[in-house]
């Protein structure tokens, strides 16, 4: 079945998208811009994710993306939110996904990459980096003007 | 060295992790690294606030606080990958009575997802040779697949594969009619 899930995913991608798409916008809401090789273009359901792509939101904006692996991220609004790397083996299930939220607020739900092997996805932030082991969790950066 | 970090870090916005109950139960929870501390949540609602000047504080935050934070970004996550089974009559590629009566219902609800990619993989029992289950399961799985196109799905974006005996729901001898192992497994994400 892992196999298939390759072949399938490849063919699967062929039409609108591309084959090295990492995954999906499935939500939107509001302003969602995606930035690609310095372009920001909205991002509209269907769309298809790359390594290196950057979300960024306006106040009324939010995205939800569904990843190769079954992760799930969302953004919220007034967010920045780089996926710095992505790679994930259908066959084995290794993988590595690096996101980073420099602004605003995510929530995540790790996927089959993160079950294969722990911590294999992580969330940076400007002062931290967490470490996924398997769960589903919320993450908020304050913008440094607004520190107490 | 806590004193080299201090004057070479800027100040960075207040940060904020909370850990959430996970939808089947299963915590494995998320380490934190910050300011050269480690720490690891995983409990629900186990949080770890980091102060503008990078040092982390352990801390908890009710659902409540969490909900009034956050329900606009947990609202935007997409519906959870899910698999649903369908079961066939010995040796067709009809549906058995049980799973007739469900078709509906799973199909109404992989409509209603944004964008669905379906995977459709079509499984036999143990009766009969390779070649005969290998061509059965993928007429099990094409036949749930042109029932999802009539439905306005996107051809594009379903697959249908069959792997015949190869994958058994459970385990049997070689010949042995097993109406679990008669089914189609429909992926979505």
């Amino acid at each position: 079945m892992r196999r298939i899930w390759v072949l399938a995913a490849a063919l699967a991608l062929a039409g609108s998208a591309v084959a090295n798409d990492i995954g999906q916008v499935k939500v939107t809401k509001g302003g969602v811009q995606v930035e690609r090789e310095g372009k920001r273009q909205a991002a509209t359901v269907g769309m298809g994710i790359r390594a290196s792509d950057i979300f960024v939101t306006g106040a009324d904006g939010s995205a939800g993306i569904t990843f190769l692996d079954n992760s799930l991220v969302s953004v919220g609004p007034n967010t920045v939110f780089a996926i710095d790397k992505y790679a994930f083996d259908t066959t084995t299930h290794v993988g590595e996904f690096e996101g980073n939220l420099k602004q605003g607020k995510l929530a995540a739900v790790s996927g089959k990459m993160v079950k294969q092997s722990p911590e294999s996805m992580k969330i940076r932030t400007p002062a931290s980096v967490m470490a996924v082991r398997g769960t589903e969790f919320v993450v908020q950066v304050d913008p440094p003007s607004q520190r107490p | 060295m806590l004193t080299a970090c201090a004057t070479t870090r800027r100040p960075t916005g207040e940060e904020l992790v909370v850990v959430l109950p996970g939808h089947n139960g299963k915590i494995g929870g998320v380490v934190v690294r910050s300011d050269g501390k480690e720490n690891v949540l995983d409990s629900a609602w186990s949080a770890s606030r980091i102060h503008s000047d990078w040092t982390p504080e352990a801390t908890r935050l009710s659902q409540s606080d969490v909900k009034t934070a956050f329900a606009t970004t947990i609202d935007a996550l997409p519906g959870r990958p899910t698999t649903y089974l369908l079961y066939f009559l010995e040796g067709k590629d009809e549906f058995t009575a049980e799973s007739r009566g469900e078709v509906d219902k799973i199909f109404s609800e992989l409509k209603r997802r944004p964008a669905p990619d379906i995977l459709v993989i079509g499984h036999t029992d143990t009766v009969g040779g390779l070649t005969y289950n290998d061509k059965l399961s993928l007429a099990r799985a094409e036949r749930v697949r042109e029932k999802l196109v009539a439905l306005g799905l996107s051809s594009e974006r379903i697959q249908a594969a069959g792997r015949g005996k190869r994958e058994l729901l459970v385990n049997t001898e070689d010949n042995i009619s097993e109406p679990r192992n008669r089914r189609v497994e429909i992926n979505v994400r």
